[in-house]
């Protein structure tokens, strides 16, 4: 009934709106490629709630559209295109094509080599890395046109430590899977329980070589039985077994990490300072939850058009230049203007920490203090960074 | 004891009947607080639709509307009886509105439409439905009635929309996030806060660009917490309010020579503010700290804090 009458009105408004653009200003194409390449990580045994396989995507095409909304008042027209490939080298190829018709600008979600190669593929191009949480390249191993909007794992333990330290839980079980990301996130845990004084009373590695015929709750207990701590945490990336630790510790205590209490980018949960409208907004285009991976590739566009209003251009070295110095600020529904890290190129960021259904606390907690800005309390600093970025 | 002075002291100056009623909305309480402005003490809670957000009085202070956002319309609320008499066909997530100075149309933004809803509310049909850019938010309608702005956070834009036509006729690129728009008494400047920018535009209502753009600095708080929302401006055009967010204080600005003057402690993340009646007082309220903070507006203090529900966002104060 409402649209009948009144859809005469809103395509009158639609032709003053596009007379506006017309008269306003000349028109600026905004290309930007967004390149998918998410190996499998093997067969898992909690696999009963299965992730998206779009994670990334949809956020990336959200956020073409919310710049659209800009655009159309500036005529600058921004356009999405997408390739999901199975291997590395298919990921290269489809770069390669989208580089010859002229694209610049990048959103990638790939693992840490696949980015690299990237990155070394095309240096005349942005990249912006919604995939990898890789510590070397915010640390050791910077890669020159790439950004970071995905926080580092050591951002996600930085942040996870810190509420710890405030929750005075400072006794940590670390429990660790096989595969070299468990590894890697683990390490993060190490670094962040050095930085923010706890103690790692004992380290195990979950390698199912117990008895299968045992359930987690005959296992778990058992294999959490050690010296005392306050929290158990647990590496576990890809979500094997670290399901089935919380409520099957030996001592009653909680479980964090990559399950239980955890550190991410973004999560259902997030509500506050206009999160609740992205996140309605979302689930309108997707048809389901925003995660950390949706984010983050929203973030990168988002980036990109923040620098294309601010510039009215899309040089991909003029929008790096802007991104990395401090006279743009990012929405980013998280509580704070958002901004890159001069010296690796992160988005520095709030961290919410979440339990499934409720957020428990957002990082920086007061108190941590910093002498440029506390959300530089999380992940590497400048004096820890050692590549030229 | 003070304070009974104060506020009894106040009561005699303004000449008024007794007591005003200022009217809070608890978003994540579907209710509003009543506080009663001369014992400042919340003296009724009444049930209202889901998630109510924004709040404006009928400019003979008869009705008070109220932005249900979650239950998707505007609800009219008669302020004698407290009942709430009728519900508007606002469209999708009511956010912030503003009344026509005719006293019937109503500009409502519709956060999750990406549209502005233009309501008569006296007969309760949607007389235009104008798109404007994503989540618009905050409404404004200029003093003589000529314009209708609307702020648009993630376009971080204002759309002028011409009321004779209700169709766009410009838009101002502001800092990001735009949240609230507010006109002066003259109707000359609008007064525009951007929550991520951390700015304040005053913009000249007869071009349409920026006179100036205020930022602020609160010794001891970081710039990222400085969060401009909520803006009133005196009608003796001596004083602005801005409610700065998480930066937990509301900033005073000269509103002649446009400098700020003062920074005055208030709740945590502080949203909306609305003057008493005389504007002897002003309100804030805080919505993490579920208060409401009450400001003297000839000394520049803060009076009391008054709690209400959780997640105070909107207030209006009816004589």
């Amino acid at each position: 009934m409402r649209q009948l009458v009144f859809h005469p009105l809103r395509c009158l408004a639609l032709v003053a709106w596009s007379l506006l653009a017309t008269a306003a200003e000349d028109p600026v194409q905004v290309r930007i490629g967004y390149l998918a390449y998410i190996p499998d990580t093997g067969p898992i045994l909690s696999n009963v709630i299965p992730e998206p396989k779009d994670a990334g995507l949809r956020g990336a095409e959200l956020a073409i559209v919310d710049s659209n909304s800009t655009g159309r008042f500036l005529n600058h027209h921004y356009s999405l295109t997408s390739a999901s490939a199975d291997s590395p080298q298919a990921l290269l190829e489809h770069a390669s094509e989208q580089h010859q018709q002229g694209l610049r600008l990048f959103v990638v979600n790939a693992p840490v080599e696949t980015l690299r190669q990237l990155s070394a593929a095309m240096p005349d191009s942005l990249l912006f890395n919604a995939g990898s949480p890789d510590d070397s390249l915010r640390s050791t191993a910077c890669l020159h046109n790439v950004l970071h909007t995905l926080p580092s794992r050591a951002m996600l333990a930085d942040a996870l430590a810190q509420f710890l330290t405030v929750r005075r839980w400072t006794r940590w079980l670390l429990i660790v899977g096989q595969p070299p990301d468990d590894t890697a996130y683990a390490n993060a845990l190490r670094r962040a329980a050095k930085r923010f004084g706890h103690t790692i009373v004992a380290e195990k590695t979950f390698t199912f070589d117990n008895d299968q015929r045992r359930s987690a709750q005959a296992d778990m207990p058992l294999f959490t039985q050690n010296a005392e701590y306050d929290v158990v945490l647990v590496a576990d990336e890809r979500g094997d077994f670290g399901e089935y630790v919380p409520y099957q510790t030996w001592y009653p205590r909680p479980v964090a990490g990559t399950q239980g209490l955890t550190p991410t980018g973004w999560h259902k949960t997030v509500e506050t300072y206009g999160a609740a409208q992205l996140q309605k907004r979302f689930e309108a285009a997707a048809g389901r939850w925003m995660n950390d991976r949706d984010f983050a590739a929203w973030m990168a566009v988002r980036s990109i058009a923040s620098a294309v209003t601010r510039l009215r251009g899309t040089d991909a070295m003029q929008i790096r230049q802007l991104e990395l110095g401090d006279n743009l600020p990012l929405d980013g529904f998280k509580g704070s203007k958002l901004s890159y890290r001069s010296w690796n190129g992160q988005l520095r960021q709030p961290i919410p920490v979440v339990q499934p259904r409720a957020l428990v606390t957002t990082s920086p907690q007061d108190g941590f203090l910093h002498p440029g800005t506390e959300l530089d309390s999380l992940g590497y600093d400048k004096p820890e960074v050692t590549c030229t970025f | 004891m003070r304070r009974t002075l104060i506020a009894t002291a106040l009561l005699i100056a303004a000449g008024q009947s007794l007591a005003a009623t200022a009217f809070v909305s608890n978003e994540k309480d579907n209710t509003l607080s009543l506080i009663d402005m001369d014992s400042l003490q919340v003296t009724q809670t009444l049930p209202v639709g889901m998630r109510p957000r924004g709040l404006l009085l009928s400019h003979d202070n008869t009705l008070l509307y109220i932005c249900a956002s979650d239950s998707d319309r505007v609800q009219v609320m008669d302020v004698a009886t407290h009942t709430i008499i009728k519900e508007l066909p606002s469209g999708k997530d009511p956010e912030q509105f503003a009344l026509h100075p005719n006293n019937r149309w109503l500009y409502v933004s519709n956060e999750d439409d990406s549209l502005v809803t233009v309501i008569d509310t006296e007969t309760s049909k949607v007389l235009a439905q104008v798109d404007v850019g994503v989540e618009p938010e905050g409404m404004a309608v200029s003093p003589d009635g000529k314009w209708a702005v609307n702020t648009s956070e993630t376009t971080n834009m204002l759309h002028w929309i011409d009321t004779s036509t209700q169709t766009l006729a410009d838009n101002t690129l502001v800092d990001q996030r735009p949240r609230f728009v507010e006109f002066n008494k003259d109707g000359s400047q609008l007064w525009s806060s951007a929550e991520i920018g951390g700015t304040v535009s005053v913009i000249d209502v007869a071009s349409r660009k920026i006179l100036k753009t205020l930022k602020f600095e609160i010794k001891g708080v970081h710039p990222d917490k400085v969060q401009p929302v909520g803006i009133k401006i005196s009608d003796d055009g001596k004083y602005a309010f801005v409610a700065l967010g998480p930066a937990n204080h509301v900033a005073v600005v000269d509103a002649k020579t446009l400098d700020v003057v003062d920074y005055l402690l208030v709740g945590r993340r502080v949203w909306q503010l609305s003057f008493t009646p005389d504007q002897k007082q002003l309100l804030a309220t805080n919505g993490v700290s579920g208060d409401v903070s009450v400001i003297d507006v000839a000394s520049l203090k803060v009076l009391k804090s008054v709690k209400v529900g959780r997640y105070p966002w909107g207030v209006v104060v009816a004589p």
